[in-house]
């Protein structure tokens, strides 16, 4: 087991005072908080900080744990001598987080217990609680979601056995991802989360979607867009050109006189829901090179022969 | 590892799905008295505010932004004022980052 030196990842001094240790939690919490930071580490560091604050915030805990850490550096190898609560009192109280934070580190544990969650405790004193929710994010991509899918997830399941010792089991499901889920939708599982103790009911399992960026196609709720690089005659004087979508190849009809960014619709052929998405061709016109003497006498003659000025707008 | 035998199937969260006061409140872990405060926040909304809110049902958006709103005020000791804030402008930066992706 490593030291954990909870100064070091609040970012505050040794001797900060309870103010600054309040402070330095609230604007770590504010980055780091997993509802808002879009940090891929976001939800570990607000744990970690979460634990840090768990025992900076209580003057005892921090009395304690000063007492104790005094000789050891984060990371270091860390074994708690026997006894060393001695004449320190932290049972109960102050745990508030704990029914939802998550669990600590095994480090917290060793040195704070579980905060009173024990089976033991649970059946003696007739004690329920629910289990908690788990989060999952489950990525998946377009054609996953044009199709569905089912997934395979694995969840680290904190258990408390009949000795009241605390086991992380890995629990593995088979999900059904249903066709037509959007980017950022989250499916519920109903009794799918940690167990409850005593009476208490299973916590249930939230699984957000994301969608793993796609090669040449941009999702937007259901709605499917693909940039289309077009010739400038086929801008020009319209076109029907071949258009690839995830369902298979279409031709579709470019209009005569189309601008680059014209948005062409192929309506009902995006991703399939109660209300089915549209496929979006954004028409980009590609100029060919002038890389050779025949293309650059054709740039030639457009030059000399079309009275073309894009800036008219511009006044000059 | 066990391996599992049973796939299952969610409900999805979206305008769809229908919860009553009851079962938002058990969903989110908190008393119905905690959810008519987020009612009247304007942080959840009933599809019949107008009726008694016995016949309340509330969609899969409202569920999220009822836990939403619980962690924030746990975590970040705002008020529900304020978590309503947070709420409405993270939707608003979540639909700019989307509009952001497609141009870039």
């Amino acid at each position: 087991m490593q030291f954990r030196d909870y100064y070091e990842i609040m970012g505050v001094d040794r001797n900060a005072t309870q103010e600054e240790i309040k402070r330095a939690y609230r604007k770590l919490a504010r980055k780091y908080h997993p509802d808002i930071s879009k940090d891929p580490d976001a939800e570990a560091r607000f744990k970690e900080m979460g634990e840090a604050y768990e025992v900076l915030k209580d003057p005892e805990k921090r009395a304690a744990y000063d007492q104790l850490g005094k000789n050891y550096k984060a990371g270091q190898d860390f074994t708690p001598p026997p006894g060393w609560d001695a004449g320190f009192e932290f049972t109960g109280g102050g745990f508030e987080q704990a029914a939802d934070a998550g669990v600590f580190s095994d480090f917290f544990e060793s040195l704070f217990g579980r905060g009173g969650f024990t089976a033991d405790r649970a059946q003696a004193g007739g004690f329920h609680m629910r289990g908690q929710d788990h989060h999952a994010k489950i990525l998946i991509n377009l054609e996953d979601a044009i199709q569905g899918v089912s997934r395979t997830i694995s969840l680290q399941v904190p258990e408390v056995d009949s000795q009241g010792h605390v086991q992380t089991r890995t629990r593995t499901l088979n999900v059904n991802i249903p066709k037509g889920v959007k980017q950022g939708q989250q499916i519920r599982l109903a009794g799918q989360g940690a167990p409850g103790i005593g009476q208490g009911g299973q916590g249930d399992l939230y699984l957000e979607i994301e969608f793993s960026p796609h090669s040449i196609y941009h999702v937007e709720g259901r709605d499917i867009y693909l940039d289309l690089p077009v010739t400038p005659w086929e801008a020009a004087l319209g076109a029907t050109v071949k258009v690839p979508t995830p369902t298979g190849i279409v031709e579709m009809k470019i209009p005569a006189g189309s601008a680059s960014g014209r948005k062409m619709r192929l309506k009902g052929r995006g991703i399939a829901g109660k209300i089915a998405g549209d496929f979006y061709a954004v028409l980009k016109i590609s100029l060919p090179q002038a890389d050779s003497d025949k293309a650059r006498s054709l740039y030639q003659k457009m030059k000399e022969e079309l009275d073309f000025n894009p800036r008219q707008k511009l006044g000059v | 590892m066990t391996t599992p035998k049973h796939t299952l199937s969610g409900l999805i969260l979206d305008e769809d799905c229908s919860f009553t006061l009851a079962e938002l409140s058990t969903a989110c872990s908190v008393r119905t008295e905690y959810i008519i405060e987020l009612v009247e926040e304007g942080i959840v909304e009933p599809r019949e505010q107008q009726r008694e809110q016995q016949y309340w049902t509330f969609n899969g958006r409202s569920l999220l932004r009822a836990r939403k709103a619980r962690r924030l005020q746990r975590d970040l000791g705002i008020n529900l004022a304020g978590a309503a804030l947070v709420l409405d402008m993270m939707e608003e930066i979540e639909q700019l980052r989307q509009r952001l992706d497609r141009l870039g």
